[in-house]
């Protein structure tokens, strides 16, 4: 993945002015302002699956896209994750479901669902007919369950990929959470696959919540999984001071949301240097294209955002918006050439970026 | 499953009479104390043209850098369509958490993020039937609009208001303008009749002949109203407060059980398929459990 220094180096200097007459000589100085995106390539391949953005949503926080279609054109997005599907329809867990924490919340919805054959008949068929890429995320109580609603899915068509959430805390036993056991993991990967088309895409969501999350990623990855989605919430606890009883009916629940960031980014950063191919989905916390770059420098080859659309309806594509000028104001002409450039081993020239805008760094003076 | 049915709804977007919310940045035109509240008037173009009544807005609280991500959501309290300012509406916030402290404490000519309009509105009568609005609080803001349109109708709008104390009642002097009568009720007796809304509802009920009763306020409340309306066999129509994290039908913290056309009971989302549920249809005293016979329940207790 280092590798990607050298070209980005390249043109940073010379081959942004060889685009033409779009790009000033100045682009990527100073204060000047430019606008990249019209000529910035942000198209992905995530192991097969080629984005023309990438910029998701994340599972759960879209639900299927429609709400979302109010606020802005959903189909401009690299693609939407859908809410986790499971086999049969789920009533989710009692209220109260949500807390907010600092720059974060806790939720236990428990997957509350119409189930797999209503989604395929209602939502993924909107999605299809709207013309919007789709990652199915699916849930299971079982390795068969998973295996039941991929199938379902094989039959349908219409799916641009699988991600499979094995590791929503908001199940009752806690010892469900697939993610937090390399073996359990595993296999429900391999019954998805099993249940799959051989070039499907499937991404496993996986839990911070582990010792070593390496171990995990590499288990799944050996399994069929095709990449990972890296991460889902981490499992939280809030107290409710009035009635002194845990605040959320569920009593614990997956936090999200900004606070998580830096967990998410670096663990993105450890399985990109475990294993320098395989397609990596970040999520966590991302507010901003700011935001978006890390986890692209630490290795992401796309992004979802989840917990802002609450705040934000229309915060994937402002995201994606930012995150092209960000990537223009550091002089990359494509997307794919940031990609884990944090891990590379040595600037081969000055890095441009360094010297222009170091006082953009505000993390230096904060 | 609900889901289906609120989104084809959402997705054929005006059809139902309804517009499909945006995303605006108003400003701050005025903020006026009232009691315990604090009135905000904000600009929200193409949001205020539009509102009905029982409708919502979000707030997006604290500015771009906020640790707070989720938006605190207001019942539109009244809308002025035109003036120099474009559209603008009112808000009735009640300074109690972070982000209501904050908003309350915002300056004139501030901007704060607005979405809406949001959720379905109350549903008017075609004839002009005699109505009794009852607002709990400053659950009382919605009923506002909602009385200007019924007396538009032609409708009898005999409003109730009720609060723990004189300084929690919202609206009186203003609500008696727009209504045929208005009674008062505190529990500490400080101001009109000492006791609770539901405890004089029902000699309002004989009095004006009550069609329709409508009611905004606490969970507890409403519970009580629609038991009474569903006695005396009157259609209700209640808005429910949850506690919401997008407001916008795609986060499922807002739900609640609810029985369908079918009688079947299903977890339902506040803020699209609601705020405004009738009160024969929601299962009051289940609320904050999922019941063992709604749509997709767990067959073993836990999940």
């Amino acid at each position: 993945m280092t590798r990607a220094i050298i070209s980005t180096q390249g043109n940073s200097t010379q081959g942004v002015s060889s685009q033409g007459s779009q790009v000033p000589e100045s682009a990527g100085s100073r204060g000047s302002i430019v606008t990249p995106q019209s000529w910035l390539d942000m198209s992905t391949n995530l192991g097969g699956l080629n984005l023309s953005s990438p910029v998701l949503t994340a599972s759960g926080c879209a639900a299927a896209g429609r709400e979302l279609d109010n606020y802005f054109n959903i189909a401009e997005l690299g693609a939407i994750v859908t809410k986790s599907i499971m086999l049969a329809p789920r009533a989710g867990r009692a209220t109260p479901r949500m807390a907010e924490t600092p720059s974060g919340m806790l939720n236990s919805i428990g997957l509350q669902g119409p189930g797999v054959d209503n989604f395929i008949e209602q939502d993924l068929a909107w999605l299809n007919a709207r013309g919007v890429r789709t990652i199915v995320s699916i849930a299971g109580g079982t390795a068969e369950e998973f295996g039941k609603v991929a199938a379902k899915l094989r039959v349908a068509g219409g799916v641009d990929a699988i991600e499979v959430n094995i590791s929503c805390p908001n199940v009752a036993d806690r010892g469900q959470v697939f993610a937090c056991r390399s073996d359990s993991a595993a296999n429900v990967v391999q019954a998805v696959r099993r249940n799959s088309d051989s070039k499907m895409p499937i991404f496993a969501k996986l839990s911070p919540d582990v010792t070593d999350i390496v171990e995990i990623a590499r288990s799944v990855v050996s399994a069929g999984a095709t990449g990972v989605s890296v991460i889902n919430t981490l499992l939280g606890m809030v107290m409710n001071t009035t009635t002194m009883r845990p605040a959320l009916a569920g009593v614990t629940g997956g936090l999200s949301g900004p606070a998580i960031r830096p967990v998410a980014v670096r663990c993105v950063w450890q399985i990109r240097q475990a294993m320098p191919e395989v397609p990596i989905i970040g999520m966590g916390g991302i507010r901003s294209g700011h935001d978006a770059l890390e986890f692209i420098l630490a290795g992401a080859n796309a992004v979802s955002v989840g917990t802002s659309i609450f705040n934000d309806p229309s915060a994937p594509i402002r995201i994606q918006r930012e995150l092209a000028h960000e990537l223009g104001q550091r002089g990359f002409p494509k997307f794919s050439d940031a990609v884990s450039y944090a891990h590379r081993t040595v600037d081969l020239v000055p890095n441009p970026a360094q010297e222009t805008f170091a006082d953009d760094w505000d993390f230096i003076t904060e | 499953m609900s889901t289906v049915g609120t989104m084809s709804t959402n997705a054929s977007g005006s059809g139902s009479g309804q517009s499909k919310p945006i995303q605006v940045m108003g400003e701050i035109l005025d903020i006026n104390r009232s009691g315990s509240y604090f009135i905000l008037s904000i600009t929200a173009p193409g949001i205020a043209e539009f509102a009905q009544p029982g409708q919502f807005v979000t707030v997006g609280m604290g500015g771009e850098e906020t640790s707070m991500v989720l938006r605190r959501s207001f019942a539109i309290h009244r809308v002025q369509s035109r003036g120099v300012y474009g559209g603008s509406l009112d808000l009735v916030v009640s300074p109690v958490g972070k982000g209501t402290t904050w908003l309350a404490s915002r300056k004139r000519h501030d901007q704060v993020s607005l979405v809406g309009p949001l959720g379905k509105p109350f549903t008017l009568p075609t004839q002009a039937v005699s109505c009794a609005l009852i607002g709990g609080g400053y659950g009382s803001a919605p009923l506002f609009l909602l009385a200007e349109k019924l007396r538009e109708r032609g409708c009898r709008v005999d409003s109730i208001i009720g609060a723990s104390s004189d300084d929690k009642l919202f609206g009186g002097l203003d609500l008696k303008r727009v209504s045929s009568s208005l009674t008062v009720t505190t529990d500490d007796g400080s101001s009109g009749i000492k006791g609770r809304v539901t405890d004089v509802l029902d000699s309002i009920i004989d009095a004006g002949g009550t069609d329709i009763i409508y009611a905004c306020g606490p969970m507890p409340m409403l519970a009580r109203v629609a038991e009474i309306a569903t006695t005396r066999k009157i259609f209700s129509q209640c808005s429910v407060e949850e506690s919401m994290a997008c407001g916008i039908g795609v986060c499922m913290t807002c739900v609640l059980p609810v029985v369908g056309d079918d009688s079947i009971t299903r977890m339902v989302r506040s803020c699209v398929e609601g705020p405004i549920f009738r009160g024969d249809r929601v299962r009051w005293s289940d609320i904050g459990t999922v019941p063992s016979d709604t749509f997709g329940a767990p067959e073993a207790a836990g999940i």
